[in-house]
């Protein structure tokens, strides 16, 4: 290439780095559709109120998973632990302030995060993977042994949680404060994600993700930076843990258990991980799914369930979103950027 | 006098899990040591295999024995085609695809069964000289522990002896060491991989349908104890035969003990020390520096 060091500012590949962080003309669309969501179907705010603290769950795992690379199977300890404490400081009649409680969660959820990063994170592959089982295993066996502070097995229901601001009552039966409380707290946590990927800190994860050795030779901070990531998406799954408790008004084991980490990983990568709304689509397909399907049929869900994982881990390895991505491509052949 | 009747009870008890956690998890360590496949349906074939000998001894009157080598053998067929068909297409592959491709499979499996046979337990009637109280000397004890423990003993010679002894055994050991190296010596891996799941698989089988007596048998089975079988595999060492075999029966043993007199906690410190254990060893207690 003979082109002077001034004109790569101008390449295509330049100009599309340089933009990737701007926000798109379609961007505001599904923040405009949930809303709309609201006026439109009252009787399925429950539902909907489930589905946003779906998808920010699944937007945690996403960056310790889609950007950063590291396959765990213990993310739902993080959501227990935020859903705990939130739970545990309503019941015991401590604390019961909604945004207060979350962040409360967060930190909680956060140095759960930390201790067991700081040593997991040294270890790879199988050996990780166990470890975050285990470690998950743990917390939900602890939960059930101390039952006087947790409900143990049946867990703390009709959690006294204060009203939103001093105003809103959170309702169970007309979830219509949760499902614009949750929206809220998802679109503040999106923002945070989405300045964190796109920052040099998220560039640096990502190339973590692609070649570990390379950034240990560049001279990256490698473990710090994984060990930070680990303790951020921590933070924000027990904000989807504190968000969910305070919505349900009640917490149980199953905040803890296999079954929501590995649904959540399943939703994750059904809809792209390692895209920003990978966790919207999935989010929003499986659920959809679940709801309808699985009360009818839960046995032939469940097996096509496990078919759907099938095929995306052999063909669709991105997603429905990289099936999307791979269309548009298409579409824009001629023109490689 | 007492305690070491006890005691000794408590041993048999523990040891004798211990070899079904045994045969259910070599399969898993020997196939995951290979080919690094994180292969979270092997609890799948466990319970595929325990259906088909309970089933084989329900409806077609088949004896225990002749149930097993049925399991056994329909197992690894079953295994080996979907071994060629599906699992060796994700070798290499990222160990997100390999997660999910293998909760997937045992979503169907356990689906299946379902829908074929019925979410309940199914039951497994034992042949008359396995029940009952046997003679030990100095304790009486449920002849079918006694029985795990002299199969789980013959098993594992035989596979010690397979493994050290044999060339397919050298072609594992070689292959787990080092692939590449192994693979440029002009050993078939892949078939040494279908052949080594196969068995594996089969093995599991065996364990699905040993163990049932006192595992349970039903549709969940495929995913309650798979964390046991890897905690066993990890902690054993992938890809090594003796390191399994000491790590089942330590889990057994301390599972069994913990059950009994901590009925309270115990799991959890099974998880904590597993935890410990990784995280000093992260090879496992008998696995070799990796290079």
């Amino acid at each position: 290439m003979t082109a002077p060091p001034t004109g790569w500012s101008d390449h295509p590949a330049a100009r599309a780095l340089a933009g990737r962080h701007r926000l798109r003309a379609w961007e505001p669309i599904p923040w405009l559709l949930a809303l709309a969501f609201y006026f439109a179907f009252p009787k399925y705010l429950g539902f909907g109120t489930e589905v946003l603290v779906t998808i920010l769950f699944a937007l945690s795992l996403d960056l310790v998973l889609g950007y950063a690379g590291i396959v765990t199977l213990g993310h739902a300890a993080f959501f227990g632990a935020g859903a705990y404490t939130v739970g545990m400081l309503a019941k015991h009649g401590i604390w019961n302030e909604p945004i207060t409680g979350l962040i409360l969660a967060a930190l909680v959820a956060a140095l759960v995060g930390l201790g067991s990063g700081v040593v997991l994170l040294r270890t790879q592959g199988l050996t990780l993977l166990m470890l975050t089982l285990c470690t998950m295993a743990l917390l939900e066996e602890a939960a059930n042994l101390a039952h006087d502070y947790t409900g143990g097995f049946d867990g703390l229901d009709s959690l006294p949680i204060a009203p939103l601001l001093g105003w809103f009552e959170f309702n169970p039966l007309y979830p219509r404060t949760q499902y614009l409380y949750v929206l809220s707290v998802l679109l503040v946590c999106f923002v945070f994600v989405r300045t964190l990927v796109y920052s040099p800190f998220g560039q640096s994860l990502t190339g973590i993700r692609e070649n570990i050795l390379r950034m240990h030779a560049v001279g990256a901070p490698v473990r710090r930076r994984l060990v930070l990531c680990y303790v951020l998406s921590a933070a924000i799954a027990g904000v989807a843990g504190g968000v969910w408790a305070q919505a349900n008004a009640y917490v149980n084991l199953g905040t803890l258990g296999l079954d929501r980490a590995a649904t959540v990983l399943i939703i994750l990568v059904l809809g792209g991980h390692g895209r920003l709304y990978g966790a919207f689509v999935g989010a929003i397909a499986y659920m959809a799914l679940a709801h309808f399907l699985s009360k009818i049929y839960p046995t032939a869900w469940q097996l096509g369930l496990g078919l759907l994982l099938v095929v995306i881990a052999l063909f669709a390895r991105n997603g429905i979103l990289g099936i999307v991505e791979a269309a548009v491509r298409r579409q824009h052949a001629p023109r490689v950027t | 006098m007492i305690f070491g009747v006890d005691f000794a009870s408590m041993l048999l008890g523990g040891v004798a899990a211990g070899m079904v956690l045994f045969i259910v998890s070599v399969g898993l360590s020997v196939t995951m040591g290979l080919m690094g496949f994180v292969n979270l349906a092997h609890g799948g074939f466990a319970m595929l295999g325990g259906y088909a000998i309970a089933l084989a001894m329900k409806h077609w009157g088949f004896s225990f024995v002749t149930a097993l080598v049925f399991g056994f053998v329909l197992t690894a067929a079953v295994s080996a085609v979907l071994e060629r068909a599906l699992y060796a297409r994700l070798y290499g592959a990222d160990e997100l695809d390999q997660v999910l491709f293998t909760i997937g499979l045992v979503f169907m499996m356990i689906a299946s069964v379902t829908l074929l046979v019925g979410p309940e337990n199914q039951p497994l009637t034992l042949p008359p000289f396995l029940r009952g109280q046997i003679n030990l000397g100095i304790i009486q004890y449920r002849a079918y522990s006694v029985a795990l423990i002299a199969i789980g003993i013959v098993i594992v010679s035989v596979l010690w002896l397979g493994f050290e002894r044999t060339r397919l055994g050298a072609q594992i050991r070689a292959a787990v060491d080092n692939r590449r190296m192994a693979e440029s010596l002009g050993i078939n891996i892949a078939r040494l991989f279908t052949i080594t799941f196969a068995f594996g698989s089969g093995m599991a089988a065996l364990g699905g349908g040993l163990g049932a007596e006192f595992l349970g048998l039903d549709p969940q089975y495929a995913l309650k104890y798979l964390v046991y079988f890897l905690i066993v595999v990890a902690v054993g060492g992938l890809g090594r035969v003796s390191g399994v075999f000491w790590a089942a029966l330590l889990i057994g043993v301390l599972d069994f003990a913990l059950k009994k007199y901590v009925p309270q906690g115990g799991t959890a410190f099974i998880y904590a020390l597993s935890i410990l254990l990784l995280l000093w060893r992260p090879q496992g207690l008998f696995g070799a520096r990796s290079a």
